[in-house]
């Protein structure tokens, strides 16, 4: 028996929009906070590279203000954090291994005591040779986990049997995340060993158990909470866990409140980024333009420790066929130890850099073979019933790209404006404009299956109002929105009477990272699993009460209707109250079908795919190589939208950031191995007029996820960040010429680089 | 009231403003405190929010109502709250996001946002929503450039910005907000509360209470501010206290404070001396009060030059412009200051002041290495005298960056023509980002002066330019991108002076 749906489906506002206009919403450095409060700043190190040959702290311990310090010494766990491997020091011990690296903590009464103490420690070092770049790693076999192969077909007999071949080198920038609200983390000590941290995480859980192990606790002590986040983006997956780790260790060794709040150069120093990417393709392809064999060798900046680099990593091999069928491919992943700051989860997660790759590959084919790049995408797109098997063994069973493709070309009048542009192009010198359509196919789900479940927990009370908890978390997203709706929906009543409530790991236990994209996939299947029970047992004692057929008990508009009666949903409620029935329940949710060999790189990593398409068109200044989008259509799968207007937020959203991954958004580091961009002074994220002035943005419709997930709604929150990759395209296109078809630009394409793309000369 | 600090009161002063219709009277506080420390620590009122702590993202926005020149009504204007000090907030009016809004329902600003899905994660919504809080106080109908503009201060990573444009453009829909203030009673926590105002609604007259006419001293945490009001007043003050910090709108030293940990010891602030905020424009040239506002200054610079609209767009954003002050862009002297290349080429000259006496001295003699000037102890801007050329001068300025809007030049270039016929009778070129200081390009000028307005001499003034600059790689732009683009700015402009170039990418298409 099924609710009828009256909130899922329904753009409702975020859960917390009108505390958002009000800033009446609390961030974690809004709580309210504990007497005796201590405040926490890092001593850094400034070297890349380097023994400490001094530390002397008596000028921090005497400053205004100061509590205390702590050094790796003073950890009473192990000095070790790491979302998969423990090789991550909290502090450093003897050795520094990249600039930004903690080497202490100083607690003070106030942020400004603490900040001002913390420069005043006496650091002495000597200096060691750093390793600040993926190909001098490479040179010097310096990893931070073994290099990975995944070959399929033949790829070097395709190569040399090809009519055409191509080879290219892409440095591929990296990207800060630039969540708007900093990480954070407050501990309080409670009684009898325990331990609260209230933490801007997307992972609870693992902070949970991290700070367990660095403060000597068990995970029964220790609680970790998270309402929302100011953002996160990846950035909050793993990198949260160091943050709270130092706030417990300080809050243990002090037994006073600790918040350690991150400054935003220090936030951006200190925590990781997307990957930046050498990468070197040869690409081997027929006379139309279709793929016959292509290696590819990624090598990627991980920085000082493992972190989720693993996964990162893999990922770029399990996208860099893109949407396309790639018979013969052979792979080559580095995962490159650098004295930099360790990279970290970005949205996309190692996808994006996979598909930039594969996408510079195909547009370098057309524009050998003189043909529009959409004809050569078409020609290799995966097929319905053939060519139709990924590099790594899974079958795409519901490609749907051709059918997004087909209509975003009618709706974007694609090939009318890509003749206007030509037009454009032959008659302004400065001015040119380029134009380009680019397709996503994205896998769902985490990679690690064991990661593929989620837990939730429903309260019905005693008035009929509901309290939610799940283990995902809320950084903006709309997550919460969108699972409330669906308990809403089962329960048969309007989101208005369902609390949504913070993260935490005592009410749902063992909870994965938000991320992946797999927030409402998992996090609603379980609440809807919890509310399921619940409406089952009041159906039966219903049943039971007003003697009926179970099969007569219905629910929706916040009413039963029980044979001919109709009560109101709490007047049921009282009723089963009264009758003993137990109105809470626990939901939990596994992903089926998923199962995959990490050794062989084969299986079924995906539970599905999510597709998109978008289409960007450029103005570019050759004399300058400023350029700017003037007009963007985008059509993506949502499978059946369980919000569309979150979901449309997520689409728009993403396809800006992943504008800015390409752009405006440039790392750079000096030759000491520091970073110079980290402010918004230096760090360009798009502003609002960045946004094309024309936008068009539009979610599939009638297209329910075959597979059975939430609703048939599908997983939103990374793959339009890959729409963005069209853009990148159409300033290629724009600076293409007859002389120089194949300019050599690469990301971030700012002014300087494409400036340098069009007087540089192509390959 | 006679020139010469001594005969200044010392004792310490209160600060008076309002907010939420309370005045507060605050002493004894660190001159050197933000307002945003004061509205999160002190108040507790958190919806203002750090995101970066240098003016550069826009959760901190708040807005400011002061009284115009005449009092006759108010300015309504946002600034970023985390780095602007405490004691600036004197006599005016201080609106935050918790100040909008009425029993329990929302300001037109507020339910556009909600209507239209401005906001994901939230974090800088309330910069956002005063910052549109501010533009609908100021504009009844913004175009989308306008919204742009007017929001090219907060950054939003989450939504991409289309739903905040549309509810940019919404928000007038709504009943208009004639009680938009909340009422005093909602500020349970304030301390210092003094009187609370029985008619809320009259803040002119509330402000107009605030005004004081004699120098403000206050003391506390070991730190005096004083905000003198008139010019001979500072003079006295900078004699007593040649090494205090002369604080104009405070864009670059509150992050001094913020990000380098700089203890301020005196700090005079100019912001209430009558003769540095008046703008006085005569046949021959605008003379603008060092303590004018960027925004205020632009405008009249703008009447008579409309052609630097773009870079003036382009310069910060809005509460950076409308806190910042020109005196302050050209006194704090940077090599990529974005107002001086095309001041120097227009032939500024600057009245600086020392005690009784005065001299006038050329933009481009002011700057003598990094961040070395021309200005003694005690002396300070007192004006900027921008000629006002005439109409058969061209008068440009290009800014190069990797972002357009609120971002700090690479390259910013400016040049001043004059043509008879085909022959340039006078060119001048000045740039920004290619060297210590922002300063005129000598051998580029020689090569162009007297000549022909064509290609050749185009090419010549590129060569030339070569040897007036060898600038510097950072993370801004490389060596040889500056000089690259210095030199194809150069062709643009000439492009631009035929009538030949395309409008530039900035503008294009919106």
């Amino acid at each position: 028996m099924g609710a009828k749906p009256h909130a899922t489906g329904k753009s409702l506002p975020h859960d917390s929009a009108k505390l958002h206009v009000s800033g009446a919403a609390a961030y974690t450095d809004d709580i309210a906070e504990p007497r005796d409060l201590l405040h926490i700043a890092i001593g850094m190190s400034s070297k890349a590279h380097a023994k400490v040959t001094k530390l002397d702290l008596a000028t921090v311990l005497s400053a205004n203000g100061v509590a205390d310090v702590f050094v790796a010494a003073d950890i009473p766990g192990e000095n070790l954090c790491g979302p998969i491997v423990a090789d991550e020091r909290i502090f450093s011990d003897d050795v520094v291994e990249y600039a930004g690296q903690a080497i202490f903590a100083v607690a003070a009464e106030t942020v400004d005591e603490a900040r001002k103490a913390a420069r005043l420690a006496t650091i002495e070092y000597k200096e060691l040779e750093p390793i600040l770049d993926p190909l001098d790693a490479i040179a010097k076999k310096s990893f931070v986990l073994p290099s990975e192969t995944l070959n399929c077909g033949d790829a070097i007999a395709a190569l040399e049997a090809a009519p055409h071949r191509l080879q290219r080198r892409l440095d591929l920038g990296g990207q800060d995340q630039f969540y708007l609200e900093g990480h954070i983390a407050m501990a309080v000590p409670g009684e009898d060993g325990t331990i609260t941290v209230y933490s801007s995480t997307q992972h609870p859980d693992e902070v949970q158990h991290l700070v367990a192990d660095v403060t000597g606790r068990s995970a029964k002590d220790v609680v970790c909470i998270c309402r929302r986040m100011g953002g996160a983006f990846g950035g909050k997956e793993s990198q949260a866990a160091t943050i709270a780790c130092i706030a417990a260790l300080m809050a243990t060794k002090t037994g006073r409140a600790c918040k350690l709040r991150l400054d935003r150069d220090d936030d951006m120093i200190m925590t990781g980024k997307r990957h930046d990417f050498v990468i070197d393709y040869d690409v081997g392809f027929d006379d139309d333009g279709r793929i016959l064999g292509i290696r590819f060798m990624f090598a990627s900046r991980c920085g000082v420790s493992a972190d989720l680099s693993g996964p990162v990593n893999d990922r770029t091999m399990f996208h860099c066929d893109n949407a396309y069928f790639l018979e013969n491919v052979d792979i080559e992943s580095h995962r490159c130890k650098t004295n930099t700051v360790s990279n970290t989860a970005f949205r996309g997660f190692g996808g994006p850099q996979g598909m930039y790759a594969v996408e510079y590959a195909i547009d370098d084919i057309a524009r050998t073979l003189n043909k529009d790049p959409l004809e050569v995408r078409r020609k290799n797109f995966y097929g319905i019933d053939e060519r139709n098997t990924t590099q790594y063994g899974q079958k795409v069973e519901d490609n749907i790209i051709a059918e997004i493709v087909d209509k975003l070309e009618d709706d974007a009048k694609y090939q009318k404006r890509r003749k206007a542009v030509r037009n454009f192009n032959a008659r302004n010198k400065v001015l040119k404009r380029g134009i380009a359509l680019t397709p996503v196919k994205f896998g769902i789900s985490f990679t690690a299956t064991h990661l593929n479940q989620a837990g939730a927990l429903v309260h019905v009370y005693r008035d009929g109002t509901v309290h939610l908890n799940h283990g995902g978390t809320e950084m903006g997203q709309g997550l919460y929105i969108k699972v409330a709706q669906v308990v809403a929906d089962e329960l048969g009543i309007g989101v208005d009477r369902i609390r949504i409530n913070a993260a935490d790991t005592s009410r749902v236990p063992n909870a994965s990272a938000t991320a992946a994209s797999s927030g409402s996939d998992i996090n609603g299947k379980a609440a809807q699993k919890a509310a399921q029970k619940i409406r089952s047992r009041l159906t039966e004692f219903a049943a039971s009460h007003f003697n009926v057929a179970e099969t007569k008990v219905d629910f929706g508009a916040d009413k039963v209707t029980v044979g001919n009666e109709t009560l109101t949903f709490e007047e049921l409620v009282q009723l089963a109250w009264f009758g003993r029935v137990s109105m809470s329940a626990t939901g939990f949710y596994k992903t089926p079908k998923i199962h995959y060999d990490r050794e062989t790189f084969s299986g079924r990593p995906f539970f599905y795919f999510a597709y998109g398409a978008a289409v960007s068109e450029v103005v570019v200044d050759t004399l300058t190589g400023e350029n700017r989008l003037l007009r963007v259509d985008i059509v993506h799968d949502c499978g059946d939208s369980l919000n569309p207007a979150v979901d449309l937020g997520q689409v728009e959203g993403g396809y800006v950031q992943g504008v800015g991954w390409l752009t405006s958004e440039e790392l750079c580091w000096n030759e000491a191995g520091e970073l110079t961009t980290h402010a918004p002074s230096t760090y360009k994220i798009p502003t609002c007029s960045d946004l094309a002035p024309d936008f068009r943005v539009q979610l599939l419709q009638n297209a329910g996820n075959r597979e059975d997930t939430i609703y048939r709604s599908k997983a939103v929150g990374e793959p339009p960040l890959m729409l963005g990759i069209s853009a990148f395209h159409a300033i290629r296109d724009a600076i293409a010429t007859d002389e120089q078809p194949l300019p050599d630009l690469q990301a971030p394409a700012t002014p300087e680089a494409v400036l340098k793309a069009i007087e540089g000369g192509g390959q | 009231m006679s020139e010469g600090g001594d005969n200044i009161d010392t004792s310490s002063d209160a600060i008076r403003f309002v907010l939420d219709g309370e005045l507060y009277e605050l002493d004894n506080i660190d001159p050197t405190r933000t307002v945003l420390q004061f509205l999160r620590e002190d108040l507790g009122r958190t919806g203002t929010k750090e995101g970066c702590a240098e003016g550069d993202c826009g959760a901190c926005t708040v807005v400011l109502a002061e009284l115009n020149k005449d009092g006759s009504d108010l300015t309504v204007r946002a600034i970023n709250s985390c780095i602007q000090f405490l004691p600036t907030l004197d006599g005016k009016e201080l609106i935050t996001v918790e100040s909008l809004g009425r029993d329990g329902n929302l300001h037109p600003v507020q339910q556009a946002m909600v209507d239209h899905h401005g906001s994901q994660c939230g974090f800088c919504t309330p910069g956002f929503v005063m910052s549109l809080f501010a533009l609908y106080k100021s504009n009844a109908k913004p175009s989308r450039r306008e919204i742009d503009d007017a929001l090219a201060g907060n950054l939003c990573r989450c939504t991409g910005y289309r739903p905040i444009i549309a509810a940019a453009e919404a928000m007038y829909d709504a009943e208009p907000d004639t009680a938009w203030l909340r009422q005093p009673a909602t500020s349970a926590n304030a301390k210092n509360k003094a009187n609370k105002f029985k008619s809320p609604t009259d803040r002119i007259d509330a402000l107009k209470d605030l005004q004081r006419d004699s120098c403000l001293a206050l003391t506390g945490s070991g730190r005096t501010f004083f905000a003198p009001t008139t010019s001979d007043e500072l003079a006295g003050l900078l004699a007593i206290h040649p090494n205090a910090t002369l604080l104009a709108g405070g864009t670059d030293i509150g992050i001094w404070v913020t990000k380098q940990h700089r203890e301020l010891d005196t700090i005079i602030y100019t912001g209430r001396i009558k003769e540095l905020n008046q703008v006085q424009v005569s046949v021959s040239q605008i003379e603008i009060g060092a303590a004018v506002s960027l925004t205020d200054a632009m405008e009249h610079i703008l009447d008579a030059y409309p052609d630097l609209d773009e870079l003036f767009k382009r310069f910060a954003s809005p509460p950076i412009r409308n806190a910042g002050t020109l005196g302050g862009n050209i006194a704090n002297g940077s090599p990529i200051g974005d107002s001086m290349p095309v001041l120097m080429v227009a032939g500024t000259t600057l009245v600086l002041r020392r005690g009784r006496s005065r001299r006038e001295v050329p933009l481009e003699n002011f700057y003598i290495g990094y961040q070395v000037k021309d200005l003694r102890p005690a002396e300070f801007i007192e004006s900027i005298r921008m000629p006002l050329l005439g109409d058969d001068v061209i008068l440009r300025s290009h800014k190069l960056s990797k972002r357009f809007d609120q971002d700090i030049s690479a390259v910013c270039s400016a040049y001043c023509l004059e043509l008879d016929g085909e022959q340039v009778t006078m060119f001048r070129m000045a740039c920004g980002g290619m060297a210590a200081t922002i300063r005129r390009a000598e051998n580029c000028e020689a090569a162009v002066v007297g000549k022909s307005w064509n290609n050749d001499t185009i090419d010549a003034a590129c060569k030339a330019l070569a040897r007036d600059f060898e600038p510097i790689s950072d993370m801004r732009a490389s060596a040889g991108y500056r000089l690259r683009v210095a030199q194809n700015l150069l062709r643009r402009f000439y492009l631009e002076s035929r009538g030949d170039a395309d409008v530039s990418v900035y503008s294009y298409g919106r």
